[in-house]
């Protein structure tokens, strides 16, 4: 289903974005994002536990790894909406431990959820809206003198339709988001998290649940994310799209680092088919197959 | 024979009245805790005995001027929304419904309890708090109006009052509900979460809905205080219910929602009991005795009410469209 997918353009690959071997916790030549020693266990289990993790700027980081490994877990840690048990990260040099979701948003680190979040009973031109920032019509004395914010509002929306026309939703702008399809609420997701002009997007599984139809698209426009100058980190499980687009790739298992290195390297590596299909082979197999069987597939292909 | 004449002016005589005007602004500030902010409000009851009391104390107590009392009202509230929002307003939307069920108890509580006796009247409440406000009235002496509407001076000047708070609050409420300030705060409602990913510091727009919600609560009280006395009895759990009855009945999310909903409760109750009181005058309820009939009115207005939520599932004013996306 996923293999026939090949972006219309061939995406330019960055090179040259790590100092030294390819290995967990290598250093980059412009990191944007730099974590050291985040942990976070839930009860007795350790679900992030990454001892050093540099994002580089200007490229297209792939996250992969098991279910369970503990990407969302570690999204969560960097973009404030969870608490880590340790550690320290900074995002352009600024450190955001402590600093709540909302700020670090403000900062240009923005983020999907997995788990879509559409608002549902508000129209997709709503959705827009509120994601630009510095808005004076959102301070609740401002907001009841329109004259103080409608020029801002008129440049906002024309900013709004121009993302919505290029994510072909500008048909829906008047709907509700509720009544999108589940691709169509991650495209438009997408699109709202880029009205603030963010610096980093986070992406988790970004292609999740999309018909096939619409991945060609999200694929382009995360490609375009990079070609305008962002940064971009993304969580996803078929491999055969992260070998496509993505830059760099670093592997997660049990909550670690086990593997980085540029898409068509780390997959050879034997840390990285331990982690899917390795020590815990019988009991991941289960709950697990997708992974196993892309894992399988690409190796198949290499060969 | 009964007098449908007496039972449908007496009836009509609600659509005006202060009190129908109190609910309305109560159940406005629901809507903006409930309907736009999603926060779950179950102590509008506490904002509202606040607002009384403030208001009364005030006077009685202090010899306050009415702008005075009436700031001292908002004030309470405004601490009362911070009090309860504080705690709560971080963690899961039941927690606020819990701790405010509860503080609006409290609240009742205290103004029924002997030890402040000298300055609440412990259960018996207060009165004896309207000189000031009459003094304000600009209307000559006499009586005015025609048909069920004619009253005196002081009775129009506080409907005048009543419903002129309840008309800015709803033009306050409209224009801010279409700014981008009710944009947040209908996204906070739909998931808070992804409103703080978009970098909209979401505790600060909880807060400010609650105490904007509440202090509309306190204005109410405030209206509701003036034709009666302030007994603590009257702000009971069941204040609340009823005012949510009126914000479901109107719409959830909506402007008109609220006064439509509370002058439809009003009439209804109003028209059911002088139904009632003369049907088992004239003997039509030879089985119940007049205690039991007085209880009959609210069965009754509960079935209208279900009538009307079965075949306007979304409320009078709500939006049709809203509800196929309702999980
Ligand atoms: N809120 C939570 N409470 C308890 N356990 C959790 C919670 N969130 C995640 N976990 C556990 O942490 C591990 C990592 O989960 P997650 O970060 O969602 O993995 P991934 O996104 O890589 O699939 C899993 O074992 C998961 O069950
Ligand atoms: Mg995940």
């Amino acid at each position: 289903m996923s293999s026939n997918i090949v972006p219309t353009s061939k995406p330019v690959k960055s090179t040259g974005l790590h100092i030294g071997a390819a290995e967990p916790g290598c250093a980059k030549r412009d990191p944007i994002l730099v974590a050291d020693k985040v942990s976070r266990s839930f009860g007795g289990l350790k679900a992030v536990d990454v001892d050093h993790l540099e994002v580089p700027r200007g490229a297209i980081t792939a996250l992969i790894g098991p279910n369970g490994a503990g990407k969302t877990t570690l999204f969560n840690l960097l973009t404030g909406f969870d608490k880590p048990d340790t550690g320290t990260w900074t995002f352009e040099g600024r450190s955001l431990g402590g600093v709540p979701a909302y700020k670090v948003a403000r900062m240009g680190q923005v983020r999907t959820f997995q788990l879509t979040k559409a608002l549902g009973l508000l129209t997709v031109m709503d959705n827009m809206l509120l994601g630009a920032k510095g808005q004076d019509g959102e301070s609740l004395v401002k907001s009841v003198l329109p004259f103080l914010w409608r020029g801002q509002e008129t440049a906002n929306e024309a900013k709004a339709l121009e993302l919505l026309t290029r994510f072909k939703l500008d048909t829906k702008k008047n709907d509700y988001a509720a009544s999108l399809s589940g691709g169509q609420r991650k495209l438009l997701e997408m699109a709202r998290a880029l009205m603030s002009d963010p610096t980093l997007v986070m992406l988790d599984e970004p292609m999740a649940g999309v018909n096939p139809a619409l991945t060609q698209s999200l694929l382009d426009h995360v490609l375009n994310l990079k070609s305008e100058g962002m940064s971009v980190l993304f969580v996803e499980h078929d491999m055969h799209m992260v070998r496509h687009i993505a830059d760099w790739v670093v592997v997660m298992a049990e909550g670690r680092v086990v593997a980085e290195g540029d898409p068509y390297e780390v997959m050879q590596n034997q840390a990285v088919i331990d982690a899917y299909l390795g020590k815990h082979h019988d009991e991941d197999l289960g709950e697990d197959t997708e992974n196993v069987e892309a894992m399988k597939e690409l190796l198949d292909d290499e060969l | 024979m009964i007098d449908w004449g007496a039972i449908f002016g007496n009836a009509a005589v609600e659509l005006i009245s202060p009190t129908t005007a109190a609910y309305a602004l109560a159940a406005l500030g629901l809507a903006i805790h409930f309907g736009y902010t999603g926060l779950l409000n179950f102590g509008q009851a506490g904002f509202m005995a606040l607002g009384a009391y403030g208001y009364a104390i005030s006077i009685l107590t202090f010899g306050f001027p009415v702008w005075g009392a009436v700031l001292v009202g908002i004030g309470a509230s405004v601490v009362f929304a911070i009090v309860l929002g504080v705690p709560t307003l971080r963690l899961r939307a039941d927690y606020l419904a819990i701790v405010t069920i509860a503080a609006a108890e409290i609240v009742r509580l205290l103004f029924t309890t002997n030890t402040f006796n000298s300055v609440t009247g412990s259960a018996n409440g207060l009165s004896g708090y309207k000189t000031e406000f009459a003094a304000l009235n600009p209307i000559p002496d006499g009586t005015y109006g025609f048909g069920p509407f004619e009253y005196n001076a002081y009775d129009w000047w506080l409907r005048i009052v009543a419903w002129s708070v309840v008309i800015l609050a709803c033009l306050l409420t409209w224009q801010l509900m279409r700014s981008p300030w009710g944009r947040v705060i209908k996204g906070i409602r739909e998931d808070e979460d992804a409103v703080r990913a978009l970098g909209k510091n979401v505790y600060s727009y909880k807060m400010q809905s609650l105490i904007l919600g509440g202090v509309f609560g306190t204005l109410a009280g405030m209206i509701f205080a003036l034709p009666r006395a302030v007994v603590p009895s009257n702000y009971q759990t069941s204040l609340t219910f009823f005012i949510y009855a009126i914000l479901l009945l109107g719409g959830a999310a909506t402007i008109l929602g609220p006064v439509i909903g509370s002058m439809i409760f009003w009439v209804l109750l109003s028209f059911f009991s002088g139904f009632i009181a003369r049907a088992v005058e004239a003997g039509w309820l030879p089985f119940m005795s007049s205690i039991q009939a007085g209880q009959l009115r609210f069965i009754l207005v509960g079935v209208a009410i279900m009538l009307i939520v079965v075949f306007r599932p979304q409320g009078i004013f709500g939006n049709k469209k809203e509800l196929a996306f309702v999980k």
